[in-house]
């Protein structure tokens, strides 16, 4: 499986995701400049953590309008997958990807530490490897992780199951403890939490291998062993 | 404000405006000497900021001497951006200290800010990968609404730049004494991971080969930091705030990529960063050290302002700029990769045979002083050194113990003391993961940082007891590099060298200057003991305000090397049933503890006595039953004695205490300060094995799975408290100061 990691100026987490993909995983992956955007290729996207573009406007917002977002949307209008995690869901959210928005954490400082997350819905292409209602420990490292929306849209969330992981603790103020969600056609997962950080024992939890595993074996199964 | 109106060469001299640049009447004497001539305004603030201690270290230059730098692995030492040291597989790690202290003091988020950026360039110039940052900071006590001020902006200003630029801040030491009410410490360390082949140095050789200016362009901001760097804090600091540069961790992180991207290119020469003096020092520095000259023309250096003078331009300090040196007619491929990331480069100057620095601006030449005038002539100076009276005083004081009615609640009060409690409020602010190298995170002795594709990892720390040092400077000197040594071998690492950041306070007064040579001769005396070179450092003089001077501050960052991850060793117990031993025997030395703190608020008497040779034997034999697989956890023993290390040593793993059975007076048992001290668990089969590795252990007890620290003393029982309970007052401290009101 080949998967793209978007590198926009200011993006630091990239080759975080790449170790993962490439090094722990095993499977083939690049890094790709956001300039030079050919994403034809590839199997699965992923949108690493940072600061793009300084989070200056909003976290997320420049990098949602630049040009290489657009083949995005056309990648998971394909219905292949995206991942995006800390600053990639807020450029999910600001691309209007993902629904709702990240605010600011509720006591506004940047933390950065283990959570236990909740699995609540174990059946989409990035989770299926884990039980429904586990307990799994992702780091955090945000300031603006506190997860809104209205009313009516967090209601399509519930009803949807599009709420994908919760935290056990909330550390932010997320709106129904929210860490991450996934579109309605469940293939575009945004997270807070960090699974690319936590693909080794050595460094505290390797939760974050069956995340991966979970996208490679339904992909392997969708378009290899059909093919 | 310092003037700006341009004076005439004759109206310099006359008015002695030289003196509002910092420069005395001498230096300005010896300058006229150089050019053989009066400078004008441009050369003469040229002169001043790069003869400023800042630059020149001028003052502290005979002292910086005493310190081994040199051992087989060192392939760089003090001299260029920052030292490196080899760490096999034709791997090096680079690294430096740096102070921001009076930028802190008026501007706390850009101050700290900034001085994490600054050292961050100072890595990736020598061509490195920044991997991990740290910190060592110094506030007032946490009782007046300035200094929480000052702390609370102080980790902002590092969190904000450090998590916005990718490099994980893995932690440091943050203390909190009286003395640096007025004049906070902020001293940022930034380590880099590098291959041999990719080492770069700041020359500018090859005549005809060109000058690029790259980054962001030039405003009007910081202009004679380096200056009020190095001057007393006045009361009227707040003035100084434009001296304080403004820092932007996005265009830092665009022109590291451009910059470890550039390395690669062989039509690149050198290439140092623009820091303290900016385009001045950068400039010279670069001619200097290849034994060329330069020449730059201003006009083509990118502008923020309009109308901004040769003399502005010179000695602003604005952010995230470098400079290169590149091969003439490739100018081209380095600026395609600065271009890549949105980045200017743009050629300002050449290399020139004759050794001058000359500067034009509009046609003409503006400055034109001989180079190595402003980096090797600098003058030196040999302050006159007075033991002080103090000093005297303690050194006749007996060691006594003090009275302590409730040894349970002094425990607990120690562990709520701020410079004792969790700062798990300062690092949970600080992204420490990132890079996903982070073995070890912050809040044990060292964070450990494994280096990828390799069975091995470095321990990092900063450590600086400047109690230790105001009572005794030489004894503290020691300690400071003994105790980093300790953080390090505790973590199952063998160190490999430092990096000190010596703040001190205004070197004229004798008596200051004094705790400077008897604290470096200290630190060296250490080093030489602990194999422990000198690569890189910093000197911040002239720290007081008021007229008080603050605690001679000689800060030590160490790292050191895992040759193997299983070395790596955690400071919390791990097992219940698992033996606890003390590694050394304690004495009444309570000079400088925080128990003296905490019932005198005020130290005095004698430092705790250190003796090197059993420092180095102890850390050997650790290190070495650590790396024969026999050593579960160890703590070093420091603020608090065995007290409060035991109880941060419960503080780890849930579910876990100790039962400990101590002999002696229970004071000195559970409170005194005394060096060279270790606490150490051991699997039971491993007791032999362990014991006869380590000569100075004495086993006193055992971990317990009842969430319980039980001490008795002499058969009495003094301590039994719920684990959890203590650790809530260790982690609730600085949370609770903070939100309380003066």
């Amino acid at each position: 499986m080949k998967f793209a990691v978007i590198v926009f100026p200011g993006s630091n987490c990239d080759r975080d995701m790449y170790h993962a993909a490439k090094e722990v995983l095993g499977e083939e992956a690049d890094l790709v400049w956001y300039q030079n955007s050919n994403l034809e290729d590839y199997d699965a996207i992923l949108l690493p953590g940072g600061f793009s573009y300084g989070d200056y406007l909003r976290s997320g917002a420049v990098a949602a309008t630049s040009n290489v977002m657009n083949q995005v949307r056309e990648h998971a209008e394909k219905g292949k997958p995206v991942l995006g995690v800390c600053n990639g869901f807020q450029v999910l959210t600001e691309s209007g990807l993902l629904p709702g928005a990240l605010m600011r954490n509720k006591n506004l400082s940047f933390m950065c530490h283990q959570e236990e997350l909740v699995v609540e819905n174990n059946e989409t292409m990035f989770t299926t490897d884990y039980e429904k209602g586990e307990i799994v420990r992702f780091p955090i490292a945000h300031g603006e992780g506190n997860y809104f929306c209205d009313e009516e849209t967090l209601a399509e969330l519930k009803a949807n199951n599009q709420i994908v992981f919760t935290y056990k603790n909330n550390p932010n103020g997320s709106a129904l403890d929210i860490a991450g969600i996934i579109n309605k056609e469940g293939n575009v997962l945004g997270m807070m939490p960090h699974p690319e950080r936590a693909v080794e024992t050595l460094l505290g939890s390797d939760d974050g291998v069956r995340l991966f595993e979970s996208v490679i074996k339904n992909w392997r199964q969708t378009y290899v062993t059909n093919a | 404000m310092l003037q700006t109106r341009e004076w005439s060469p004759e109206q310099i001299e006359e008015k002695k405006i030289y003196q509002e640049m910092g420069l005395s009447d001498q230096e300005y004497d010896m300058i006229k000497n150089i050019l053989k001539r009066r400078p004008n305004f441009t050369e003469t603030g040229i002169f001043s900021v790069m003869w400023s201690e800042h630059c020149s270290y001028k003052t502290s230059k005979p002292l910086l001497k005493k310190f081994p730098t040199k051992a087989p692995n060192v392939l760089q030492g003090p001299g260029e951006g920052a030292g490196v040291i080899d760490i096999g597989d034709n791997q090096a790690v680079v690294f430096k200290v740096e102070s921001h202290n009076h930028p802190s003091a008026v501007e706390p988020y850009q101050g700290a800010a900034t001085g994490v950026g600054g050292i961050i360039r100072d890595i990736f110039s020598m061509g490195a990968r920044p991997i991990v940052s740290m910190n060592s900071l110094r506030f007032g006590n946490l009782n007046n609404e300035r200094t929480k001020y000052l702390f609370t902006e102080v980790v902002n200003g590092i969190a904000g730049y450090g998590n916005c630029v990718g490099v994980p801040t893995v932690g440091g030491e943050v203390q909190f004494d009286d003395s640096y009410e007025e004049n906070p410490l902020v001293n940022a360390m930034s380590i880099g991971l590098i291959h041999h082949d990719d080492i770069q140095k700041g020359l500018a050789k090859g005549i005809g080969n060109t000058i690029l200016y790259a980054g962001p362009p030039t405003g009007r901001d910081g202009i004679h930091g380096a200056t009020f760097a190095s001057d007393d804090l006045g009361e009227d600091a707040a003035k100084d705030r434009p001296s304080v540069q403004v820092g932007d961790p996005f265009m830092e992180k665009l022109i590291i990529e451009a910059c470890l991207e550039v390395i690669h290119s062989d039509a690149l020469v050198g290439m140092q960063d623009m820091g303290a003096a900016g385009l001045t020092s950068s400039a010279s520095e670069m001619a200097s050290k290849a034994g060329t000259g330069l020449e730059m023309n201003l006009d083509q250096v990118p502008q923020r302002e309009l109308n901004m003078t040769a003399y502005e331009m010179m000695l602003s300090e604005s952010q995230e700029r470098m400079l290169l040196c590149v091969k003439r007619g490739r100018e081209q491929e380095i600026i395609d990769i600065f271009e890549k990331y949105g980045l200017n480069a743009v050629p300002v100057g050449e290399v020139i045979e004759e050794k001058v620095f000359r500067i034009k601006h509009l046609g003409e030449v503006v400055a034109d002083i001989p180079v190595d005038s402003l980096a090797d002539d600098a003058p030196v100076f040999h302050m006159p050194s007075t033991e002080a009276k103090y000093f005297q005083d303690f050194q006749k004081m007996e060691n006594t113990v003090p009275e302590v009615a409730d040894h349970k609640d002094m425990l607990k009060q120690l562990l709520q003391q701020p410079t004792i409690a969790s700062k798990e409020w300062v690092y949970d602010q600080y992204d420490s993961m990132v890079q996903t190298n982070t073995v070890v995170a912050p809040g044990s002795d060292a964070a450990v940082i494994r280096i990828k594709g390799h069975d091995k990892a470095l321990a990092i720390t900063t450590d600086c007891n400047s109690r230790y040092i105001y009572l005794d400077p030489e004894t503290g000197g020691k300690i400071a590099v003994a105790e980093a040594a300790r953080n390090i071998v505790c973590s199952g690492a063998k160190p490999l060298g430092l990096t000190d950041g010596l703040n001190f306070g205004n070197p004229s007064n004798p008596e200051i200057f004094w705790q400077m040579e008897k604290s470096v001769e200290g630190m060296s005396a250490a080093c030489t003991a602990l194999e422990t070179p000198v690569i890189s450092g910093n000197v911040s003089l002239y720290n007081q305000s008021k007229g008080k001077s603050i605690f001679p501050t000689p800060v030590v960052g160490m790292v050191g090397l895992h040759e193997s991850l299983e070395h790596i060793t955690p400071s919390f117990f791990q097992q219940a049933g698992d033996l606890v031993y003390v590694i050394g025997e304690a004495d009444a030395e309570f000079g400088g503890s925080e128990l003296q703190n905490v019932l005198q608020g005020k130290y005095e008497g004698k430092a705790p006595f250190i003796d090197l040779d059993v420092e180095a034997r102890r850390q050997k034999q650790l290190l070495e039953a650590i790396k024969a697989g026999v050593v579960v956890s160890a703590h070093d023993l420091a603020e608090g004695g065995l007290g409060v290390a035991l109880a941060e040593s419960t503080f780890g793993e849930k579910g876990l205490g100790a039962k400990v059975e101590l002999t002696g007076e229970a004071t000195v048992e559970l409170f005194s300060e005394t060096q060279s001290r270790f606490i150490v668990t051991v699997k039971p089969e491993h007791k032999e094995k362990f014991e006869s590795t380590v000569e100075d252990a004495s086993a006193i007890g055992m971990v317990t799975n009842n969430q319980t620290l039980q001490v008795l003393v002499n058969g009495a029982e003094v301590v039994n408290e719920n684990v959890e309970e203590l650790e809530k007052l260790w982690k609730g401290a600085i949370p609770c100061l903070l939100k309380s009101k003066a």
